[in-house]
C-alpha cells in the first residue's frame, strides 16, 4: 500500500489532482480578495458558490452549451452580489449578518429552483461536463505534461487569473481606488473616489468569480448537481484570503496547499485503508485550519473591513 | 478690495446637525490671491464651513458661488471639478500605501492600463523641490512623523493644481521650523493667483500669513479684520469674548520627593531602531518638568512606553518608588498616572462610543459607576455632566458619540478625563494641541493646579511658549536622549532652541 504512493503514476495523478481540486477555490478565494480588499467581508460567498453550482448546471442542460453554463454562473454571482451590495453598502446593514443571510437564502433557493426544474428524480440528471484540454508539446513533458498541462480550460484560466488581480490590485488606478476604499474610505471620498460604487464594483467582480468557482463543481469537474456540492470550499476560501494575508499571490498558495490535501485524501481513500472514509475528508480541512493558526497572527486585514461608510459621521 | 470679485462666494450658509446649528447663516467670501484665516472657538463651526464649501457635508440652507457661477457641490468630487481642495484636520491618509499612491489616488496618470508611478513619482519630487516639502515618495506612509504626514497631505492637494486651497489646523503638528517652510509655501501659492482659507488657533500665525480674518462664535460670523488693523489682543477677545490674560498667576513651589523616575529606559520605533536611548529623568512631587524637542526625537516612543502601550527593551519606570510593570497600561493607570497621549483619535479615544463613555474608560470599576456588575448609568451621567461644564465641552450631551465633536473638544474630553482622577503623575504630549486661547488658559490653569495639588507633571510640547509658561525646569531631547537641562528661570529661549537642533555644549 505505502509503496504505492512513491509510483510515478501515484505521483502524477496526486499533481494532476491537486491542480484540478484547486481550480474551484482559486476563482472564489481571488473574488473573496477582492471584495474585502474593498472593505466588505462576503460571507454569501458558500452561497453564491452554491447558486452558481445550480445555475451553471440547469443553463448547460437546458441549452447544451458548458461556456454558456459558465457565463450564467458568473451572472447568478453578480447579482447575489448586488444584493450583498444593496444591503451591507447602501443600506449599511452588517456585513455579517448580510452575508450569512445571502448564504441561507441562497441553499435554500437553489434547492427549490433545482426542484421546479427536475421534480425529485430517483436518479440525479447529468451533463457531460469540460474535456480536459492537453496543451500541445508541453503536455508530452513526463510527469509535468500529464499532471500540469492536461487540466481544464478553467484551471488554465484561473492560472491566469492569479497574476491579473494582483496587477490590478497594485498596479492600475482601480486597483489603487479598491485598496483605498478598504482602508481608509474617508481618504477616498476626499478626493473624490466613489466609495460606495467602488465597493459595489468590487463586490459584482467578486462574485462573479465565486459564481463561476461553483459551477466548476457541477459542470466542469462533475457532471450533477447535489446540495452539498459546495461541501464548505466557500469557507475554505475565506480562510485563504486570510492565509494569503489578502494578497491574490499567497492566497492562490492558499488555495494549492487545500487542492493538495483534497486531493491526497482522495487519493489515500483509494488506497483502501481500513478507515471511515469520513476520516480522509476531514484532512484538508484540519490543516487549514492549523496553518491559518499559523500565519492568521501576522494577519494586516483592511482597515475598513466591515465597516460601512456615511458621510457626516466624522467629527473635527 | 470691494471692486475685486470673490472667488468664493458662501451666502447665508446654514448646517444643522440633529439639535446642534453648527452654521447659523454664515455669510464668507474669499479674493484671489489672499489668505483669509478663520478664527473661533472650539466648534464654533469653522470645520463644518470648509467641509460645506468642499461638498463633503450638504448644505441645509444658502448658496455657493464659486468664480462667479453658483455650484451645487453634493460631493467632494464636485469641489475638486472646480479647483477646490481640502487639508483636513485630521489625516486622511494610508499608512499601509506608500507617499506616492496617497499623493496619487484620484488623481492618476495612466501609461495604458497601468498607473504611470514614475512620471507621478518625478512630479511629486519636482513639487517638492519647489515648495520645500521634500519627501521620499517610495516609502511607506506609517513609518513617517506626523510632521512629515503633514507634508504628504500638502503634496496631495497641490498635486491636484488647486486654485482654492482650504488648510484646517495644518500647523497644529508641525514645527516652528516647518511652519516657516509652509508659509513660505503658500505665500508662494498666493503669489500665483490662488487663494488659501487658513485655519488655526495660533494667533501669532494667524497675523503673520493672511490679509483677512474672519472671526466665527457659535456658528455665526462676529467679526471680520484686515489684517493690518487688528492686534492679537483684539483677536482673542473677539473669539472668546472676554480678554485674555496674557500672564499666568504661577506660585513658586518646592520640589517634592520623585513621583516618577525613569532609569536607562531604552525603546525601540517601529523601524527596531532605538528611538529612546538610555534614557534618565526624575519628576517631582508639585513640578512641571517640561520636555521640549521637534517631533520625532524619541517624545512619542517614551510618552508610549511610560503609558504602557508600547514594550522597553531595558530600564525601569518607577512611580511613587514602586516599579511599573513593563508594557501594561492597566498597571499604570492603578498606579495614578494620568496619560494625555499625542494622537487623540488613534489612542486616545474611542470615536464610536459616547461622551460619558470616553471620560469612564479608564475608571469604568471604580468611583462607584458600577454596582454587582451592572453600569450606574446615574452615577456616570452626573459624573460626567460636571466635567462636560467644567471643561466646556461643546456636545449635544453627554450620551453623544466623541465622532460628532469638534476637533479641539475631543482634546477635551481626554483632559478631562485624566485630570479629573487626582494623578500622582501626569504625562502629557502636546495637551492643548487644537485648542483655542480660551480652552489652552484653562488647561493651563488647570495643569498648574494639578502641580499645586501634588502632582508631577512631564509636560512634552513643541510649543516653546507653553514650555517656558508651565515649567519648573526644562529638558531638551534630541535624537533619543536628553541633550540638555535648565531651569525655566534660567534658561533663554536662543539656548533651548539650540539644543533642539542637536548643538551640544
Ligand atoms: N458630524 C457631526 N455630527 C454632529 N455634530 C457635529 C458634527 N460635526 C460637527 N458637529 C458639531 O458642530 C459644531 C461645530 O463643529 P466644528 O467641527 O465645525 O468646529 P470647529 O470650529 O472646527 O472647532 P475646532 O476648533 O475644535 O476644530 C460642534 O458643536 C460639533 O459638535
Ligand atoms: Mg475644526
Amino acid at each position: 500500500m505505502i509503496r504505492d504512493i512513491f509510483q510515478i503514476t501515484f505521483i502524477t495523478g496526486l499533481i494532476g489532482a491537486t491542480l484540478r481540486m484547486a481550480t474551484p477555490i482559486i476563482f472564489a478565494t481571488l473574488g473573496e480578495i477582492i471584495t474585502e480588499r474593498a472593505g466588505v467581508l462576503n460571507l454569501g460567498i458558500e452561497g453564491i458558490m452554491l447558486m452558481g453550482a445550480m445555475t451553471g448546471f440547469i443553463a448547460t442542460i437546458t441549452s447544451g452549451s458548458l461556456w454558456f453554463g459558465i457565463l450564467m454562473a458568473a451572472g447568478i454571482g453578480m447579482i447575489l452580489a448586488l444584493l450583498m451590495a444593496f444591503l451591507s453598502v447602501y443600506l449599511g446593514l452588517s456585513q455579517h449578518v448580510s452575508g450569512l443571510g445571502i448564504t441561507l437564502f441562497s441553499t435554500g433557493l437553489a434547492m427549490f429552483v433545482y426542484r421546479l426544474h427536475f421534480g425529485s428524480p430517483t436518479v440525479p440528471p447529468t451533463i457531460k461536463p469540460f474535456d480536459p484540454v492537453a496543451i500541445p508539446l508541453l503536455s508530452k513533458i513526463p510527469v509535468i505534461g500529464p499532471s500540469f498541462f492536461n487540466q481544464y480550460s478553467l484551471t488554465y484560466i484561473s492560472w491566469i487569473l492569479i497574476p491579473l488581480m494582483a496587477l490590478l490590485l497594485y498596479k492600475t488606478n482601480i486597483g489603487l481606488k479598491i485598496r483605498t476604499v478598504g482602508e481608509n474610505p474617508f481618504a477616498a471620498d476626499t478626493v473624490g473616489v466613489n466609495v460606495n460604487l467602488t465597493r459595489t464594483l468590487s463586490l459584482v467582480a467578486g462574485g462573479a468569480l465565486m459564481g463561476v468557482g461553483g459551477a466548476f463543481l457541477t459542470i466542469v469537474n462533475g457532471n450533477m448537481f447535489l446540495i452539498d456540492v459546495v461541501g464548505g470550499r466557500g469557507w475554505v476560501s475565506i480562510a485563504m484570503v486570510i492565509f494569503g494575508n489578502w494578497d491574490p499571490l499567497k492566497g492562490a498558495l492558499g488555495a494549492l496547499l487545500f487542492g493538495f490535501l483534497d486531493g491526497l485524501q482522495l487519493r489515500l481513500q483509494g488506497l483502501g485503508f481500513n478507515v471511515p472514509f469520513h476520516l480522509f475528508l476531514l484532512i484538508p480541512y484540519l490543516l487549514t485550519i492549523i496553518a491559518l493558526i499559523g500565519v492568521s497572527r501576522h494577519a494586516t486585514y483592511p482597515s475598513a473591513l466591515l465597516k460601512p461608510y456615511r458621510r457626516e459621521e466624522k467629527g473635527g | 478690495m470691494e471692486e475685486k470679485k470673490p472667488v468664493v462666494e458662501m451666502r447665508s450658509i446654514r448646517k444643522v446637525f440633529l439639535d446642534v446649528i453648527a452654521n447659523r447663516d454664515i455669510d464668507f467670501s474669499l479674493y484671489r490671491g489672499e489668505v483669509c484665516s478663520l478664527l473661533g472657538e472650539n466648534g464654533a463651526g469653522k470645520t463644518t464651513l470648509m467641509n460645506v464649501l468642499f461638498g463633503y457635508y450638504a448644505l441645509d440652507g444658502g448658496e455657493i458661488y464659486i468664480k462667479g457661477e453658483k455650484v451645487n457641490l453634493s460631493s467632494p468630487k464636485d469641489a475638486i471639478d472646480k479647483g477646490i481642495g481640502m487639508i483636513h484636520q485630521h489625516f486622511t491618509l494610508v499608512p499601509s500605501q506608500s507617499v506616492l499612491e496617497n499623493i496619487i489616488i484620484g488623481a492618476a496618470v495612466e501609461k495604458g492600463l497601468f498607473l504611470d508611478f514614475k512620471s507621478a513619482g518625478e512630479r511629486v519630487v519636482r513639487l517638492g523641490e519647489e515648495f520645500g516639502l521634500l519627501i521620499n515618495p517610495d516609502v511607506k506612509v506609517w513609518t513617517l512623523s506626523v510632521g512629515e504626514q503633514q507634508k504628504v497631505e500638502i503634496l496631495k492637494a497641490l498635486y491636484r493644481d488647486v486654485d482654492i486651497l482650504i488648510m484646517d489646523e495644518p500647523t497644529a503638528v508641525l514645527a516652528p521650523k516647518e511652519i516657516i517652510e509652509l508659509f513660505k509655501t503658500l505665500k508662494a501659492l498666493v503669489k500665483r493667483g490662488k487663494s488659501v482659507v487658513f485655519i488655526s488657533h495660533k494667533l501669532n500665525e494667524v497675523m503673520e500669513i493672511s490679509d483677512r480674518i474672519v472671526v466665527l462664535r457659535n456658528g455665526g460670523v462676529t467679526a471680520e479684520r484686515k489684517t493690518s488693523e487688528t492686534n492679537i489682543r483684539e483677536l482673542a477677545n473677539l473669539m472668546v469674548g472676554r480678554d485674555i490674560l496674557e500672564k499666568l498667576d504661577r506660585k513658586n513651589m518646592i520640589p517634592g520627593k520623585p513621583v516618577l523616575e525613569i532609569e536607562n529606559l531604552s525603546v525601540l520605533n517601529e523601524k527596531g531602531l532605538k528611538a529612546v536611548k538610555d534614557l534618565n529623568l526624575v519628576v517631582h512631587k508639585n513640578e512641571i518638568v517640561g520636555v521640549a524637542g521637534v517631533s520625532g526625537n524619541g517624545q512619542t516612543e517614551l510618552s508610549e512606553s511610560l503609558f504602557g502601550i508600547r514594550e522597553p527593551v531595558s530600564g525601569v519606570v518607577k512611580v511613587n518608588g514602586k516599579k511599573v510593570k513593563k508594557g501594561n497600561p492597566a498597571a499604570a493607570i492603578d498606579m495614578g498616572m494620568g496619560r494625555i497621549p499625542e494622537d487623540r483619535i488613534e489612542t486616545g479615544l474611542l470615536m464610536d462610543l459616547s461622551v460619558e463613555e470616553n471620560i469612564i474608560l479608564e475608571n469604568h470599576l471604580k468611583h462607584g459607576f458600577q454596582k454587582y456588575g451592572l453600569m450606574n448609568f446615574n452615577r456616570i451621567h452626573e459624573f460626567s455632566d460636571k466635567l462636560i461644564k467644567d471643561y466646556k465641552i461643546k456636545t449635544a450631551g453627554s450620551d453623544i458619540a466623541a465622532k460628532s465633536l469638534s476637533g479641539g473638544n475631543l482634546q477635551k474630553v481626554i483632559l478631562a478625563r485624566e485630570l479629573s482622577g487626582q494623578p500622582s503623575v501626569v504625562i502629557a504630549s502636546q495637551p492643548t494641541r487644537g485648542l483655542d486661547v480660551g480652552a489652552m488658559e484653562y488647561i493651563h490653569e488647570r495643569l498648574l493646579e494639578e502641580r499645586d495639588r501634588g502632582a508631577g507633571i512631564m509636560l512634552i510640547s513643541e510649543d516653546l511658549d507653553e514650555v517656558f509658561t508651565l515649567s519648573d525646569r526644562i529638558v531638551v531631547m534630541y535624537e533619543g536622549e536628553i541633550i540638555g537641562e535648565a531651569g525655566s528661570g534660567t534658561a533663554s529661549k536662543e539656548q533651548i532652541g539650540l539644543w533642539m537642533s542637536g548643538v551640544k555644549k
